[in-house]
């Protein structure tokens, strides 16, 4: 049997998912049996490619371009994994929501800024006006919560995944974990 | 005291179960070690029927009830754990969720939430209604303890334990359905509040809500369990 190929995509998170996936240690070479890991801010392949098997995603959608990159993904992956609250739930990256993101700006580039005070027009991606889990935009196959999930649910939940075996998720994990 | 009872049979989850007249559905349920599901009930204080997560069924009735306040009736059949039930009940929490800006990982009560633990229970992985997002103040004038509307799911408990137990009747709701808010006295600030400084509703809160300023991170255990010791001494003076 040819090996799954994953990815891993990171939107508006804080990386400690991935950190946490890479917690697994020594348990990684055990996955690198079963899978090939064909995308991901770990490697580095710019383009998300056309098969993907599993998909992990980390983050909330918070910009215009995390909206693109998550409607690709979910296009090319048989299987998208929401990985991490902020992608299930906004979580800290959804703080911004009863502000609103002109007075985040603000705050960041004018008011606490010492020189070139100025709201960034070009290169960076333009800001949603509300941060939002991915299942609000795309069809989630998989939830696995946790801030960040710990490398032991990866383990428990990835094996699952790959081999098909059953998966109680709630008994591993949950929100804020 | 007469020692005659008025004894009720009735069948829960297919067990045949004795109660004394007038218990409620979630007493009778607790003897029998029968696990119904609640938020806004604590032992030691008056029940509202409140959080709607200790819904019944009751062959023959269309209506769910509430297993707080529905009393024993005799040859009653009960169901607590139908699919209908738990459908339910996760729908529940997920409105508490959405309603309001609950980020566990970086809240007070991480780890020690019964809105958490709940969740977690009744298997839930997602919240599938768009979060509302409101924008919710934080009342921090008290010198010892913080009110976070962010986290607050309307049980009551701390206005029940304040007017109940405490006897000073601080908290109180204001305003209707989702504009409702906890208010102390009538609407001050906390710390200007005649607030006893007791901390019980401190205790009782079953979310990050109400909190200890000493507390940081997510060390906030909560201690509710003095409350029924402390109405059967009061009972017995």
């Amino acid at each position: 049997m040819s090996k799954l190929k994953l990815a891993t995509v990171w939107l508006d998170g804080c990386s400690g998912c991935h950190m946490s996936f890479l917690d697994m240690d020594e348990r990684l070479l055990e996955l690198a049996k079963l899978v090939d890991l064909v995308y991901s801010p770990l490697v580095d392949t710019k383009e998300f490619p056309d098969q993907v098997d599993i998909a992990l995603v980390e983050g909330a959608v918070s910009s215009v371009d995390d909206e693109k990159k998550i409607k690709k993904v979910r296009d090319h992956s048989k299987m998208l994994v929401a990985m991490g609250d902020c992608a299930i739930t906004g979580n800290v990256s959804s703080m911004r929501n009863p502000i609103g993101p002109e007075a985040i700006l603000n705050r960041a580039y004018i008011q606490n800024a010492s020189a070139q005070r100025q709201i960034p027009c070009v290169v960076v991606p333009r800001l949603l006006k509300i941060v939002r889990p991915i299942h609000e935009f795309v069809k989630v196959d998989v939830f696995l919560p946790g801030c960040p999930p710990s490398a032991d649910t990866f383990h428990t939940a990835l094996m699952a995944l790959v081999n098909g075996g059953p998966l109680d998720i709630p008994a591993l994990t949950r929100f804020g974990a | 005291m007469s020692t005659e009872t008025d004894v009720k049979t009735l069948v829960i989850d297919e067990h045949e179960v004795s109660a004394r007249a007038g218990q409620t559905l979630l007493e009778v349920a607790k003897e029998n070690e029968i696990n119904i599901p609640t938020l806004c009930h604590l032992d030691g204080l008056s029940d509202v029927g409140a959080c709607r997560l200790c819904l019944v069924e009751i062959k023959g009735s269309n209506k769910l009830l509430p297993a707080c306040v529905a009393t024993v009736q005799e040859g009653m059949e009960v169901s607590t754990n139908t699919e209908r039930l738990q459908k339910h009940r996760r729908t529940i929490l997920e409105l508490l969720f959405a309603e309001r800006n609950h980020i566990c990982s970086v809240c007070v009560a991480n780890g020690h939430c019964e809105l958490q633990t709940l969740g977690q229970e009744q298997g839930l992985t997602h919240v599938r209604l768009p979060y509302r997002n409101p924008e919710l103040s934080v009342d921090a004038s008290h010198e010892r303890f913080t009110l976070d509307h962010n986290r607050c799911i309307l049980c009551t408990r701390c206005v029940r334990v304040c007017s109940e137990i405490e006897g000073a009747h601080v908290w109180d709701v204001m305003g209707r359905g989702i504009d409702s808010m906890i208010i102390s006295d009538l609407h001050e600030e906390w710390g200007k509040s005649t607030c006893t400084r007791c901390g019980k509703c401190v205790q009782v809160c079953p979310t990050g809500a109400l909190f200890d300023k000493s507390k940081v991170g997510s060390d906030h255990p909560k201690y509710p369990d003095f409350l029924p010791y402390l109405n059967l001494m009061r009972e017995a003076q």
